[in-house]
C-alpha cells in the first residue's frame, strides 16, 4: 500500500522534482547510509573482536622455570639430591600452585640433570635408595641407575629428564608430565 | 510487488540482489520497515524509540561478550570481573559500555516516555501500546537492578542488600518474598545465581517479546504525529520514515555512540574491592537512577511504612498503567491539558528533588561524607592494582598454609620423600593402591600409629605396605603430619 508513496518519495505538498532525480538521490543516500553503517559497525566490533580474541593476542610469557637451588650445591654432591619445586599454573583468572619432587643428578658425562620423580611405568613416586645406590620404585619394583637410566623392572624407559636452565647461578627446571608405559618420552599437555 | 521490486533499481540493479530478493522478499520487508508514514513529517522529537532499540542491541551484544569470561558465583564473580577489567584486552571498555549503557538506557527511556506523554501520543486506540511500553519500563529497571549485583564488589553487594531488604516491607509475604529473591535469608552465592538468570535469560526474553509487540502495536496504530494531529484519524500530510526520520534517528544513535565511546574510553567504570559482608562500616548507595526511590523509602518507617513502600507506589503504577483508559479526550496539545502537565511536572520535580535531597544529605552529614569519601578512595586504590589470579582450591600452598605446626610440615617432607604419597596419594587422599589416611587420628593414637608403621599388620603387608624404619624424631614428625590430614 505504500509502494506508490515510495516511488514518488515525499507526498507532502511541495513541488515534485522529476522522478529520475529523486530516485538517483535516494539511491545515493541509501548507498551512503549502507557504507556508513558498515564502517561504524566495523569500528564498533573492533573492541568486541579484541575482547574475544584475548587468548590469542595475550603476551605469552615464556614458561619460566621453577627455581631448584644454587648450581654450586649440586655439583659437589656424589648422590642424587631430592628437591621439592613449586609449579605455578595460571589458568585464565585462576592459578594453581602445586609441588613436585625432582632429583638433581649427573648424567653419564657428569653434567647436572634434573629427573622427574614420577615413575615412567605407572606414576608412583620413586625414592632414592642410599644403600643400593639406585632409584627403587616401591610399587612394582622398577630400578634405575643414579643417572636415571633403566636397570630392571617393568618400566620401558629410564626416569624422565626435565628441561633445565641456569640463571645467575640458580638452577631452574621446567616441570612436565610424560605419558606412562611408553619406551619413549612423550609430553602430556 | 514483484513487478515494482524488479523495476525499482532500474538497469543498475544487480542480478544477485534480484535473486536474493526473489528468494527472501527482503525488498518488501525493507519497504515495510522504511515506508512507515509519519503524519506531519519527520521530527527530532520522535527519535527516542529507535535510540532505545539501539542501546538495547548494544547491551545484548556487550552482555553476551562479557559472559565469555564471567562466572556467576560468590566465589568467582568478583575475580572474573576484575579479570575482564584489568587483564582482558578491551575488557574495561566493554564492561564500561555495558554499565554506562544501562544509565543511557534509563535516560533515553525517560525522554521517550516524556515525549509520548507530553505529545499525548498514548491517545486514540493506543492503550495496549502504552501498556507494553509500561511493562518494558519495568523490565529495564529490573535489568538495571539485577545487573548491578553481578560484579559482587562492595558497592554492588550493599546496594542490593538494601534494595532486597525493602522487599520485606511488603505486608504478610514480604519476608518470604525477600528470601525468594535472595535465594535464602542472606545475600550469597544463590542470590548471584538468581540475579544472573534473571539478568541474562528471563528478563531479556521478556524484553525481546515485548519490544517486538511494542513495535508491532506501534505500526498497527500508526505514528501519532504532532500535538495538533487527531489521534484517531490523522489528517495531516504524511512523510515516510525513510529518509529524513531515519537520518534524524541515526543522528541520536551517532550521538550515543560518540558519547558512550568517549566516556568509556576516558572515564572507564571502576570495580571496587570484593564484597565483604562483614564490613559494618559500609554506607550503601544505589546507582543514581534509584536514588529518588532510595530517598523516598527513608521517610517511611514502622507502621506507616506500608503506605510509603506499598500503597503509594502501587497507586502510582496503577495510575500510569490506566492513563490511556482514564484520559479519553482527543486533545493532545499540552497547553490544553493542564492537569496532565501538572501531574507530570510534579512527578519529575518530586523525583529530581528526592534524588538531590539524598545527595545533599550525604554531603552535609560529616560521618557519611567521610565514609563515602573513604569508600571512593578504596575503590580507586583497588582499581589501580594489577590483576591477581585467584588461587585454586586444589593449590598445595593452601594446604601448606594450614600446616602451622612445624613438626607436621617436616612430616610432610618425609611423607613425600619416603614416597608414602606414591600409594596413599598427595595429602593422604588415597589411591587405587592404598587406602586414604585422612581421618586416621580418630581411629589410632600416636603410639598405635608408631607401632603400625614399624610393624604393619598382615593385611597391610599383603597390600604392599613396607615397615617404616625411621629415626624417632622423623617418625614423630611423620605421625604428626598423618594426624593433621583432613
Amino acid at each position: 500500500m505504500y509502494e506508490d508513496a515510495a516511488d514518488s518519495g515525499l507526498t507532502t505538498g511541495s513541488p515534485q522534482p522529476s522522478e529520475s532525480s529523486v530516485t538517483s538521490r535516494r539511491s545515493f543516500l541509501a548507498a551512503l547510509l549502507g557504507v556508513g553503517s558498515v564502517v561504524v559497525g566495523a569500528l564498533l566490533s573492533v573492541p568486541l573482536i579484541r575482547f574475544a580474541l584475548f587468548p590469542l593476542i595475550r603476551r605469552t610469557t615464556e614458561l619460566k622455570g621453577s627455581p631448584v637451588g644454587e648450581v654450586a650445591e649440586f655439583t659437589s654432591s656424589a648422590e642424587p639430591v631430592m628437591r621439592t619445586i613449586q609449579i605455578e599454573q595460571v589458568d585464565g583468572w585462576r592459578k594453581a600452585i602445586s609441588e613436585k619432587a625432582v632429583y638433581i643428578t649427573k648424567d653419564t658425562q657428569g653434567q647436572l640433570q634434573v629427573l622427574s620423580s614420577i615413575c615412567p611405568h605407572l606414576g608412583c613416586t620413586v625414592p632414592w635408595n642410599k644403600e643400593k645406590k639406585a632409584f627403587l620404585c616401591p610399587c612394582h619394583g622398577a630400578t634405575f641407575a643414579p643417572d636415571g637410566s633403566r636397570v630392571s623392572g617393568p618400566t620401558l624407559r629410564g626416569m624422565d629428564t626435565l628441561k633445565t636452565s641456569v640463571e645467575n647461578g640458580q638452577l631452574l627446571v621446567q616441570f612436565q608430565y610424560f605419558r606412562q608405559l611408553l619406551a619413549d618420552k612423550e609430553v602430556i599437555g | 510487488m514483484s513487478k515494482s521490486s524488479t523495476s525499482e533499481g532500474g538497469p543498475r540493479e544487480s542480478e544477485l540482489w534480484g535473486w536474493l530478493n526473489r528468494r527472501t522478499g527482503v525488498d518488501r520487508l525493507l519497504r515495510e520497515a522504511l515506508n512507515e508514514p509519519i503524519p506531519g513529517g519527520a521530527r527530532f522529537a520522535y527519535v527516542f524509540g529507535s535510540g532505545l532499540l539501539f542501546i538495547f542491541i548494544s547491551q545484548v551484544i556487550t552482555g553476551v561478550f562479557l559472559a565469555l569470561y564471567y562466572v556467576p558465583s560468590a566465589d568467582h564473580a568478583h575475580t572474573t570481573v576484575a579479570y575482564i577489567t584489568k587483564a582482558v584486552t578491551a575488557g574495561s571498555f566493554l564492561r564500561s559500555l555495558h554499565a554506562y549503557g544501562a544509565s543511557a538506557m534509563v535516560v533515553v527511556l525517560f525522554l521517550h516516555l516524556s515525549q509520548t506523554y507530553i505529545y499525548g501520543s498514548y491517545k486514540g486506540r493506543r492503550e495496549i501500546l502504552w501498556l507494553s511500553g509500561c511493562i518494558l519500563f519495568g523490565l529495564v529497571l529490573a535489568m538495571a537492578f539485577t545487573g548491578y549485583l553481578l560484579p559482587w564488589d562492595q558497592r554492588a553487594y550493599f546496594a542490593t542488600a538494601v534494595g532486597t531488604n525493602a522487599i520485606s516491607e511488603v505486608p504478610w509475604i514480604g519476608e518470604s518474598l525477600k528470601r525468594l529473591v535472595r535465594g535464602g535469608t542472606d545475600m550469597g552465592t544463590l542470590t548471584i545465581s538468581r540475579f544472573f538468570v534473571a539478568h541474562v535469560f528471563f528478563v531479556p526474553a521478556c524484553i525481546f517479546a515485548l519490544v517486538a509487540s511494542h513495535i508491532f502495536l506501534f505500526r498497527k496504530a500508526g505514528a501519532a504525529g504532532p500535538v495538533n494531529e487527531d489521534p484517531y484519524h490523522p489528517k495531516q500530510d504524511v512523510e515516510l520514515f525513510y529518509p529524513r526520520q531515519v537520518l534524524m534517528d541515526l543522528s541520536l544513535t551517532a550521538l550515543l555512540i560518540a558519547g558512550l565511546g568517549l566516556l568509556c574510553f576516558f572515564v572507564p567504570m571502576q570495580l571496587g574491592p570484593p564484597a565483604n559482608p562483614a564490613d559494618a562500616q559500609y554506607v550503601p548507595r544505589p546507582e543514581w537512577y534509584y536514588l529518588p526511590i532510595f530517598q523516598w523509602l527513608k521517610y517511611w518507617h514502622g507502621s506507616a511504612a506500608i503506605i510509603g513502600v506499598l500503597v503509594i507506589p502501587t497507586l502510582l503504577v496503577l495510575a500510569v498503567l490506566a492513563l490511556p483508559f482514564l484520559d479519553r479526550g482527543v486533545e493532545r496539545r499540552p497547553w490544553k491539558r493542564p492537569i496532565a502537565m501538572a501531574a507530570y511536572a510534579f512527578l519529575v520535580f518530586a523525583l529530581v528533588g528526592l534524588g538531590l535531597r539524598s545527595q545533599y544529605l550525604d554531603r552535609h552529614d560529616p560521618g557519611v561524607a567521610q565514609q563515602l569519601a573513604k569508600q571512593k578512595a578504596e575503590e580507586a586504590e583497588y582499581a589501580s592494582k594489577s590483576f591477581e589470579p585467584e588461587l585454586s582450591s586444589a593449590s598445595l600452598t593452601a594446604e601448606n598454609a594450614a600446616l602451622a605446626d612445624p613438626l607436621a610440615a617436616k612430616g610432610k617432607t618425609i611423607f613425600e620423600g619416603q614416597s608414602c604419597n606414591a600409594c596413599h596419594g598427595d595429602g593422604g587422599v588415597g589411591t587405587a593402591a592404598a587406602p586414604p589416611l585422612i581421618g586416621v587420628k580418630a581411629k589410632f593414637s600416636p603410639d598405635q600409629l608408631a607401632d603400625l608403621f614399624k610393624h604393619p599388620t598382615a593385611k597391610m603387608t599383603a597390600g604392599g605396605m613396607p615397615p617404616i624404619d625411621l629415626p624417632p624424631d622423623d617418625l614423630k614428625a611423620l605421625i604428626a603430619y598423618v594426624e593433621s590430614l583432613k
